[in-house]
């Protein structure tokens, strides 16, 4: 319970990041507080938002949104034999189901402490992440150049500590993510942009194929 | 599409792959192909983002110093154990700083 409201006031906050960065990008502070009202997954919101900044295509960078989204299934399947939601609850519970809470809920060591750590989690994340992009978006939209303060590092560098535990976890994640990345470097001067991105998925298709 | 569509369709997207998760008999997970990509798919998708949006400008490829220099932070603080929040600090405080003093 109290390690569900921690990481859900420290994790929510960095939509502090995401506010801002979605107004560098070019959306506009609806645009940015729907996105994580609706999407409230971090990965998705800030895949979405690199493809609109750098001028890609849209359909694209919502293909690459979705497919980032895809772990969150994952995450359901685990959680739907945990926490044993059924129903009406399990139309709002859906909405809770991304990185953190999988993360809190699966360490407890019972099912009552596994459902009070996801919904402590939940609420404090979807709070704070809310209120958190609200606020970076309106402190962002009187700020001017986004360049000068730095925003344009704060994309890649939420998508590396992201990445981070999956790099420290298992060597297989490792070569996967050098091969994305050079995959999708070479592929950006041939590639409308966004595209490399999703090639880089393709090639982690191989990878599992094998 | 607008941008508003895109909005829409990433929230709307998202949320259903979710709600899957609930829904789906779990056996869908005991097929080792489809766990490996499942698991595979996130780190080649955030280490594709990572290069792109550190190395590109539209479809080219560029080399912004303050922009590496401010990701190369955020490596030193996520090996430090730093928190999320922090690194992203991190990484705009120095990107901002090198442009304060001229640099990019």
């Amino acid at each position: 319970m109290r390690d569900g409201l921690g990481v859900g006031i420290a994790v929510g906050l960095s939509g502090l990041a995401f506010g801002a960065a979605a107004i560098a990008a070019g959306l506009n502070i609806a645009q940015a507080s729907a996105l994580s009202l609706l999407t409230f997954s971090g990965a998705s919101q800030f895949a979405l938002v690199g493809a609109v900044g750098a001028g890609g295509n849209l359909a694209v960078g919502v293909a690459g949104a979705l497919l980032l989204g895809g772990r969150n299934t994952l995450y359901g399947l685990r959680l739907a034999d945990l926490l044993r939601v059924r129903g009406a609850r399990s139309v709002v519970v859906a909405q809770g189901v991304i990185d953190e809470t999988t993360a809190v809920a699966t360490a407890q060591p019972d099912r009552e402490a596994a459902r009070a750590g996801f919904v402590a989690t939940f609420a404090s994340i979807y709070v704070t992440w809310n209120l958190a992009t609200l606020v970076g978006a309106l402190g962002a939209a009187r700020l001017g150049d986004p360049a000068t303060f730095g925003l344009d590092a704060v994309v890649p560098a939420a998508f590396l500590a992201l990445l981070w535990p999956r790099l420290r976890a298992n060597a297989s994640d490792r070569w996967i993510a050098v091969l994305a990345a050079g995959v999708a470097i070479a592929a950006t001067p041939f590639l409308p942009s966004g595209v490399p991105v999703l090639l880089a998925a393709a090639v982690a298709l191989g990878g599992a194929l094998r | 599409m607008t941008l508003w569509f895109a909005v829409l369709a990433t929230g709307i997207g998202c949320y259903a792959l979710k709600y899957a998760g609930l829904a789906v008999p779990p056996q869908v997970l005991d097929r080792p192909r489809v766990r490996r990509y499942a698991e595979l798919v996130p780190a080649a998708l955030l280490s594709a983002l990572v290069a792109v949006q550190a190395a590109a400008s539209g479809q080219s490829l560029v080399v912004d110093v303050p922009r590496l220099a401010g990701l190369g932070a955020a490596v030193v603080a996520l090996l430090l154990r730093a928190p999320f929040l922090a690194v992203l600090l991190v990484a705009a405080a120095v990107a901002a700083g090198l442009r304060a003093i001229g640099l990019g």
